[in-house]
């Protein structure tokens, strides 16, 4: 039997696997623009705390996933077996990428620009959201490019706390010494990982002030 | 803001000193008036201090000490989002937004100020033509689209937007090839003596100096070396008026 086969006799599971992944993705994600990009736009403003954030995103970065999502099961409210867990591990993971590229994005914005935009009366406010957001836009969102393909390619271990999510069939198809059902599991995520770039790469285009 | 007792000078600086962090002194006790109306050439080699003093009038610097008056009133007492929008502000590199078209440009501070939207494009239509650009043809361009003289005239249009009493710029003719540069210093002064604006005008090129200034302002590490009307100051006895006259090569002569 082949690996399409399955996937074709089992697409109820796939489909259900599919979207916990997409989902557990997709909430992560959400969480980490909301705290990474406004995080990012403080370090602009901050540069002293630059150093303690971008590090403290390092580290996250730097512990094994599947360690991480270990790490995260022994604490309170976040913490335990199941989607939750998945869901701070991911965001965690994806914050890194999002502060690096929200602060190098808007601190490469060109200082004649914005000096000149301050000397028309421009406020910070406007100069943000008028000036340093849009034109800072392609390298936000190729941070935020870079979050999600990780965060597709993360996920996949969730399986391994009950979280769900194509991961389920890696570690079954492990556990069963199969293949085909390693593979099940592997190609949706990596086809899920491509789409992502995909139409984020567009909407990265389609954004991007010139 | 014009009150009954207005004062003679649009812009004045008081015994105004500027550190960097309590270091060195960009600008040292540096007092001058700028009388209402007239064009003030700020002229000085590098680092000599002309841009700093410029920034100090739009307060996007505040003096270490002394003051700097705008309409009388110290520019640490305005609020400083209403005194920038009052003055407009053009510099070498434009600083055009280079994510919106030569009409958003143009409108930024009219739009800031909340004007409707109709009063605005009756008015970039009125500045593009006032700068020698067809509407028609540039309004919708972006300015990488534009040509570095196109772009310089954007933003004196951009700087006039909102009709502001005063008008800092800053070497805005620096960048140009030098028959553009010319072709806009002449299209300029007849502009500045049409519009009766206050201008402070910061070049290192004397040549520029003596073309367009009332009066000219030369500084030198920090420090106001000599004041003069143009006539005078190619007779002026200080040396680093020489130096620059020197410069000149051949003098020009009515």
């Amino acid at each position: 039997m082949n690996v399409f086969d399955f996937l074709i006799r089992n697409r109820t599971e796939v489909l259900q696997l599919t979207l916990e992944h997409l989902t557990l993705v997709a909430v992560a994600m959400a969480v980490a623009v909301l705290i990474g990009v406004p995080l990012g736009i403080v370090l602009t403003r901050r540069p002293g705390l630059r150093r303690w954030v971008l590090g403290a995103a390092n580290v996250m970065q730097t512990v094994p996933s599947l360690a991480l999502f270990g790490f995260l099961i022994p604490v309170p409210v976040i913490g335990g077996i199941g989607g939750r867990t998945a869901v701070v591990a991911l965001t965690l993971y994806a914050l890194l990428p999002i502060i690096r590229n929200t602060y190098v994005g808007i601190s490469g914005v060109d200082r004649a620009v914005v000096e000149a935009a301050r000397g028309m009366g421009m406020t910070g406010g406007q100069m943000l959201w008028q000036v340093e957001i849009p034109l800072s836009m392609g390298v936000i969102l190729a941070g935020i490019r870079v979050a999600t393909v990780i965060s597709v390619g993360v996920a996949t271990i969730a399986a391994a706390i009950g979280a769900g999510g194509l991961g389920v069939y890696i570690f079954r198809g492990v556990a069963m010494v199969d293949n085909q059902v390693i593979l099940a599991g592997a190609i949706p995520a990596a086809v899920l990982a491509v789409l992502a770039d995909v139409s984020l790469g567009w909407a990265e285009r389609r954004l991007t002030a010139r | 803001m014009e009150t009954e007792a207005q004062p003679s000078s649009a812009v004045e600086c008081r015994n105004v000193w500027y550190r960097v962090d309590g270091g060195r002194a960009l600008l040292s006790d540096l007092s001058l008036q700028v009388h209402r109306g007239e064009t003030l050439v700020l002229l000085g080699r590098s680092g000599s201090g002309k841009t700093t003093t410029l920034k100090l009038i739009n307060r996007l610097l505040e003096p270490t000490a002394g003051e700097v008056l705008v309409d009388g009133c110290r520019t640490v007492d305005w609020d400083p989002i209403r005194l920038r929008r009052r003055i407009g502000y053009v510099i070498q590199d434009v600083g055009l937004l280079p994510h919106w078209t030569v009409e958003r440009n143009v409108g930024l501070v009219p739009s800031l100020e909340g004007w409707e939207p109709e009063r605005i494009r009756a008015r970039v239509e009125e500045l593009l033509r006032l700068v020698g650009l067809e509407p028609g043809q540039f309004a919708s361009r972006l300015p990488r689209e534009l040509s570095g003289g196109q772009r310089q005239r954007v933003g004196v249009a951009r700087a006039l937007a909102a009709d502001p009493p005063i008008l800092l710029m800053d070497e805005p003719f620096g960048a140009l090839d030098p028959v553009t540069r010319a072709e806009l210093q002449r299209e300029f002064r007849e502009l500045a003596a049409r519009l009766g604006k206050t201008i402070v005008f910061v070049t290192h090129d004397v040549r520029e100096a003596l073309l367009l200034g009332a009066r000219i302002a030369l500084l030198a590490d920090g420090k106001l070396v000599a004041i003069h009307p143009p006539r005078d100051f190619l007779r002026a006895l200080e040396p680093e008026v020489q130096a620059f006259v020197r410069a000149l090569g051949d003098p020009v002569r009515e």
